[in-house]
């Protein structure tokens, strides 16, 4: 028999602390993937936001820059125009990119870096226990919105991709899923094209990943992804925004 | 004959049961038994079943299954 | 033929940045610091040496480019002033806590808040002590004159590669503004790819940089390792400048603009035969404690005079510890005191604050 999948090369061993059935890992390994396919790992340099994906240096064997809350694009930016010949991208939660580093990833979109971003939005802040995101569902419960998301006190969900792809240094925006086989194919894709439009200098690529957070949504792995596929998709809808 | 075989990591794995839906032919389940973490993990109870589809290792979110195919 | 140069302190560090190497500059506009991007913008570096310059959206983005552009292991650096530096703490101590290289400038002006675009030194205790969260120092180096707004970005980046430490030129908007001449002989390319340290990413070693680390033993032995890099710049790095202090019953400690009032003050007092002289720190931290203490056992009194409401008065009471008495003399908001103050001052006739 021929082996036909093992875990990514660039996956190191280190058994990741993400909780079970947690997005966060299958995006990694396509990360993984994908860097490994194009053959650039070794002028790859990835940035890490804070969150629950703070880590993520420790689980792809590339060059990693752990940024301050939210500043991932800004840093970015920099290491992009000094390492001009490098891929550089973000992987950045949606409590990191959509709320405290809003500034930074606008602007870095409107300059049109050449650098890739991976949003991975499951709609709560995860590391810090649930609490309340700007991506929150109206009517979800979180820690800081207890009787659910209430839109006259706390305003209403953030769809970041929809905003950040009416930016003219935007070269691809799309909304992706990594819950089905069929959706870690395509949005294994996704991140390939936006890593090569970042190689051919097209100017900013935005790879949402509508993910689960079963811990901080308090719902088995299987129950969060069918919660998700239910509540979070008619309203993150899935596919490309601009191309 | 099974088309295709599964190695599933048990100390990897953290039993989320994601894998477990994504098989076509439903040849996946939880231990009985958990591993050194104390998860219950995934094992194939009907590997005879296994098309090597792969299904299973690509949503699996801690890289914990290798998958073999005819 | 020396190249010298009639110019603003501020269009000095913008042309040294350019000469020293320098391969990325992140900044955004603020007064009185806004020639140094203006002036970079006008020079286009990027065709010639090839830095980077790139205008910010904010000093919360300028420093995080600094924090990104010092992980490729490269010369770069920021600058801004007051209210935008304490936007940058944040930044700053990610820097000192990943172990990262940079310049910083503070071209100070008055505060709190947004205070005023006039000149003031009221930023020492935020640039000397840390200035932001956890146990970190920066090295910082006081120009007192346009002169050494050029100089300094030199010894600033070789001080901050030689510790892989945050360095800050703590200026104001006295020596930012003033035009002096400039010998600009210093000059020294951009570093290839080879030059570059091993520790940095972008060089093909699956390098990290990290500020974070949960394992409390772990994370202790870096501080400890931080301190040990700080006590090595306490022995190596102090730098000060005196005058007339050989025979001084009397010293004035003063440091940037505030040393070039006070120079002129120990003149006064020694055209009446007042035996004053003048020490100026030029690095900030570390500081000159040992120095002060020694002059101690041979004053009668120390007179620090600084554009606030008293900062650096206290680390020279620290050196001092006791010994004799040591007064201050400020101004604030913008507000400038002449040599005359300092002298009415220094002979107890002055207002102090």
């Amino acid at each position: 028999m021929e082996k036909v999948y093992s875990k990514p090369r660039l996956l190191t061993d280190a058994v990741m602390h993400y909780c079970p059935g947690c997005s966060h890992g299958t995006i990694h390994k396509i990360v993984a993937e994908v860097i490994a396919e194009l053959g650039i790992e070794s002028s790859t340099i990835g940035v890490s936001p804070v969150g629950c994906s703070v880590f993520a240096y420790k689980y792809i064997d590339i060059d990693w820059i752990q940024a301050a809350h939210g500043r991932a694009c800004a840093v970015a930016s920099a290491v992009k125009r000094l390492e001009p010949e490098k891929m550089v991208f973000t992987y950045q939660g949606d409590g990191d990119l959509s709320a405290i580093g809003t500034g930074e990833t606008i602007h870095a979109c409107n300059r049109g870096e050449n650098i890739a971003v991976i949003y991975v939005n499951n709609a709560i802040y995860g590391m810090t226990g649930g609490q309340m995101a700007p991506t929150t569902l109206v009517g979800m419960k979180t820690s800081t919105s207890p009787g659910g998301r209430e839109v006259n006190i706390h305003g209403y969900p953030f769809k970041v991709a929809d905003m950040v792809a009416q930016l003219e240094g935007v070269c691809y925006v799309t909304r992706q899923s990594v819950h089905t086989p069929a959706s870690v194919r395509k949005a294994k894709k996704a991140i390939r094209l936006a890593f090569e439009n970042a190689l051919a200098g097209k100017g900013l690529s935005f790879v949402e990943v509508v993910s689960s957070c079963n811990s901080g949504w308090k719902m088995s792995p299987v129950g969060a992804n069918e919660w998700m596929e239910q509540n979070m998709f008619p309203f993150y809808k899935l596919g490309d925004i601009k191309v | 004959m099974a088309k295709g075989r599964v190695e599933i990591d048990r100390e990897r794995c953290k039993g989320c049961e994601v894998c477990i839906g994504a098989c076509p032919v439903s040849i996946l389940a939880l231990s009985s038994s958990v591993n050194g973490k104390g998860y219950a993990y995934a094992e194939a109870v009907l590997p005879e079943k296994c098309t090597g589809c792969a299904n299973c290792a690509l949503v699996c979110p801690d890289g914990c299954i290798e998958v073999w195919r005819d | 033929m020396e190249d010298l140069k009639l110019i603003k302190g501020n269009e000095a560090v913008a042309l040294a940045a350019i000469r020293s190497g320098c391969d990325g500059y992140f900044g955004y506009p603020i007064t009185p610091q806004s020639e140094i991007l203006e002036t970079l913008m006008e020079l286009r570096p990027w065709e010639t040496t090839g830095m980077v310059v790139l205008q910010a959206e904010s000093e919360v983005a300028s420093i995080n480019m600094v924090y990104g552009g010092a992980s490729t292991g490269k010369r770069v650096m920021t600058s801004s002033s007051s209210p935008g530096i304490s936007l940058m703490a944040e930044g700053i101590s990610y820097i000192a806590g990943a172990g990262l290289p940079c310049l910083i400038v503070n071209v100070q002006r008055g505060g709190p808040g947004l205070g005023t675009i006039q000149p003031s030194q009221a930023d020492y205790w935020q640039a000397v002590k840390g200035g932001a969260h956890g146990d970190f120092r920066m090295i910082v180096l006081a120009p007192a004159s346009v002169q050494e707004m050029y100089d300094f970005v030199f010894d600033g980046f070789d001080l901050a590669f030689k510790y892989r430490v945050p360095v800050m030129m703590l200026s104001d908007g006295i020596i930012g503004q003033m035009m002096e001449k400039v010998a600009m002989g210093r000059e020294r390319p951009r570093w290839s790819a080879d030059e570059l340290g091993d520790w940095c990413v972008g060089v093909g070693k699956n390098n990290i940089i990290t500020s974070l680390e949960l394992d409390p033993q772990v994370m202790e032995g870096r501080n400890l390792a931080l301190q040990r890099t700080y006590n090595e710049i306490e022995d190596n790095e102090v730098r000060y400048e005196e005058v007339n202090t050989d025979d001084a019953e009397y010293v004035i400690v003063a440091f940037g603009s505030s040393a070039r009032i006070a120079s002129e003050a120990v003149e006064l007092a020694r055209r009446d035969g007042m035996k004053v002289g003048l020490l100026r720190p030029i690095t900030l931290w570390p500081f000159p404690y040992k120095r002060l203490r020694q002059l101690a056992g041979s004053v009668k009194r120390f007179l620090v005079a600084e554009l606030n409401a008293g900062q650096m008065v206290e680390d020279v009471r620290l050196a001092v510890d006791g010994c004799v008495p040591v007064d201050h003399c400020g101004r604030m908001g913008g507000m400038i005191f002449s040599p005359e103050d300092i002298y009415e001052q220094l002979k107890g006739h002055g207002k102090g604050i």
